[in-house]
């Protein structure tokens, strides 16, 4: 099969969704011409034109309120916040209206939105370039949140993200942009609110996201040679969250390793530990281990950068623990 | 403009339609009635001048303060009274409130209860249109409060540069809440702001419905023509407090003497006094008109006091379209 970028896959999903459905546009800072401050988007103004990518100023609640009401009549807007950081300045049209009309609306309306963005660390862009806020997003009802992690997923799941009449954050991650990996050339869709399992593995069930299954799978080759073999789930969807993917999956290894780059403190890990706390508690032989960022701004420099995030060698430390 | 007898009569109507709607649910409120309202008297000229400019498939996005534009372009009377006492027959299926009025049918893309939000969806309403070549306007209602959040700032310069087919409504009734226009913003005529946005801004007498009708009817022609958005500031009043929560109607932060000349200005009575003095209508035809509205909504309130009241479970309906909701609730 052949190999694409993750940024390719992303436009890939972006271009065909366009062709398929004359509904679907998108706005954004600097999207058109210039491609995207990650160059996501680059040369697909040259197809679709200024009207269907549209550059918008830098006004993030303008944006996500353009979205809101061109979906509310017929358009299906994706709207690219240019860091997930900057979503905070689009937060009240997000939290205060997308997430709340159609309910408001006793479902006589419906949102066929995305905002896409990305996050993360790895790239020295300091603290109001570098969070990941996933969290917030997830803890409001009313918004699916997507998180993908490979070429593949990334394809997949936008297409299903545009195609979907609910609003949907979709959160890449910067760092990810130039990895590689198989994309087919035929069509394909990957449904929201389903977890992928990506590695089998009797020992630990290790429920990772977005950047971090790529350390997880790291950690499982390193792992294996020491005899120990992880299962690593991928949620994707971390809102729906498909619960029992992860719980099936601890009843077969007890063991449990949740692992994120967003804060540890009131992080993903702490809902799916609570989830597992609750369902199968019986199954686990060792207590639940969470890694994730520590409590603290994402520093600028790379040395310091690299002591707050988690990497690979946490996942191998943290599973050797669990095991002993 | 020479406005004609047949539209300043409907425009009449629907005014005094809004102010005996108003005076029911200040009724229904002191014996009971939940919820959070916000009347519109005092201000009907604003959302019967620009809503009578507008066709049925044109868009409104309105405020916490929306029931009077909801029923002037044409929402529901029925239906807003059974969403006021959460029953299954609301417009929106009881689930939304008095602060949250949404009826596509008739171009209402709802009331939002942040203040400023009406602009953005606007823009959005009016570049959908714009995209879709569609024809159709969208007018944003918003208070003088507004005017002075971020999210207005953006989306007046969005407007300018997208030259969306869209009318900002400031209904500038002098208090954003408590605070007076002259403390909260830095010029009194706001629709001077629109300049600075290349969007042409009209200073309007709110209290007269004629007035509002014909700058809304320009501004619809231009919208439609092409030639972008219009900013109407719309100098207006409420004669009740910000809410009905507030039973001083406001004495606390304004004066009675303050009031009561408002009241002189009542766009009712301007405008029946219009029809009067042209000679054209007669006192029996005002009577009827009167009977008409006050019949309307006593049947409205019958109808809805009899609806069903919305089961507890609602609760969980809605928050995703059927199929990914099931998901969600299962997985959550």
């Amino acid at each position: 099969m052949r190999e694409i970028t993750y940024r390719e896959a992303v436009r890939e999903a972006m271009r065909e969704e366009m062709r398929r459905d004359s509904a679907v546009f998108q706005l954004g800072e600097d999207i058109g011409v210039f491609g995207g401050s990650y160059k996501v988007t680059l040369g697909l103004v040259d197809e679709f034109g200024t009207e269907r990518i549209l550059d918008t100023p830098l006004a993030e609640a303008g944006i996500a309120g353009a979205a809101v009401g061109s979906a509310l009549v017929g358009m299906r807007p994706v709207a690219e916040i240019m860091y997930i950081d900057f979503s905070t300045l689009a937060s009240d049209m997000i939290i205060n209206t997308a997430a709340k009309m159609r309910f408001m609306s006793g479902g006589t309306i419906k949102l066929p939105i995305v905002i896409r963005t990305q996050e993360g660390g790895g790239v020295s862009a300091g603290p109001q370039h570098s969070q990941c806020l996933e969290m917030m997003f997830a803890h409001v009802p009313g918004l699916i949140v997507v998180l993908p992690a490979t070429p593949y997923d990334a394809k997949g799941l936008l297409k299903s993200a545009i195609r979907e009449d609910n609003p949907v954050i979709f959160i890449e991650h910067k760092g990810m942009y130039a990895s590689k990996g198989p994309v087919p050339e035929e069509e394909y869709l990957i449904p929201l609110g389903k977890a992928d399992m990506k590695r089998e593995g009797k020992d630990i069930t290790v429920v990772a996201l977005s950047r971090s299954v790529l350390f997880a799978m790291e950690a499982a080759e390193r792992l294996a040679r020491e005899g120990i073999e992880i299962e690593i789930i991928d949620p994707m969807t971390i809102k729906p969250l498909d619960r029992e993917c992860i719980i099936q999956s601890v009843k077969k290894t007890g063991r449990l390793l949740i692992v994120h780059e967003a804060c540890k403190m009131y992080g993903f890990g702490a809902e799916v530990a609570a989830l597992v706390a609750d369902e199968a508690i019986d199954y686990l032989d060792a207590p639940i281990k969470r890694i994730g960022a520590l409590d603290v701004p994402i520093p600028f420099g790379m040395r310091l950068e690299n002591f707050v995030l988690p990497n690979a060698g946490d996942i191998v430390e943290a599973a050797r623990q669990l095991m002993a | 403009m020479e406005i004609s007898r047949e539209i300043l009569i409907g425009m009449y109507s629907k005014m005094l339609l809004l102010r005996r709607f108003d005076e029911k649910v200040v009724e229904l409120y002191r014996s009971g009635m939940k919820g959070l309202y916000h009347l519109t008297a005092g201000g009907e000229a604003v959302a019967v001048g620009v809503c009578s400019a507008l066709s049925q498939d044109d868009y409104i996005l309105s405020t916490h303060r929306g029931k009077g534009h909801y029923l002037a372009k044409g929402g529901d009377l029925q239906a807003i009274l059974a969403e006021f006492m959460e029953k299954q027959t609301g417009c929106n299926r009881g689930k939304g409130g008095p602060m949250h009025i949404i009826d596509p049918s008739v171009g209402m893309l709802g009331a939002n209860g942040i203040v400023g939000s009406s602009l953005p969806i606007a823009c959005g309403a009016a570049l959908s249109a714009k995209l879709r070549r569609s024809g159709q306007v969208a007018a944003a209602f918003f208070g003088d409060g507004a005017a002075n959040s971020g999210v207005w700032h953006e989306c007046m310069n969005l407007a300018g540069i997208w030259k969306l087919p869209v009318i900002f409504v400031c209904e500038n009734n002098f208090y954003q809440e408590s605070v007076p226009v002259s403390r909260h913003s830095s010029i009194q005529d706001l629709y001077a702001r629109a300049a600075g946005y290349n969007i042409p801004g009209y200073g309007i007498d709110g209290m007269d419905v004629s007035a509002v009708y014909e700058a809304a009817v320009e501004a619809v022609q231009r919208a439609k023509r092409g030639d972008g958005a219009t900013m109407l500031e719309c100098k207006t009043y409420r004669f009740h407090g910000h809410s009905e929560a507030d039973p001083t109607k406001g004495l606390r932060y304004r004066s009675g003497e303050e009031l009561a000349a408002w009241l002189e200005k009542c766009p009712l009575k301007q405008a029946k006094a219009r029809l009067l003095e042209r000679g054209w209508i007669a006192d029996a035809e005002l009577e009827a008109i009167d009977q008409r509205c006050t019949q309307g909504i006593e049947e409205a309130v019958n109808f809805a006091k009899s609806s069903p009241d919305v089961p507890a479970e609602w609760a969980l309906k809605d928050v995703f379209t059927d199929d990914q909701g099931e998901i969600c609730h299962e997985g959550c």
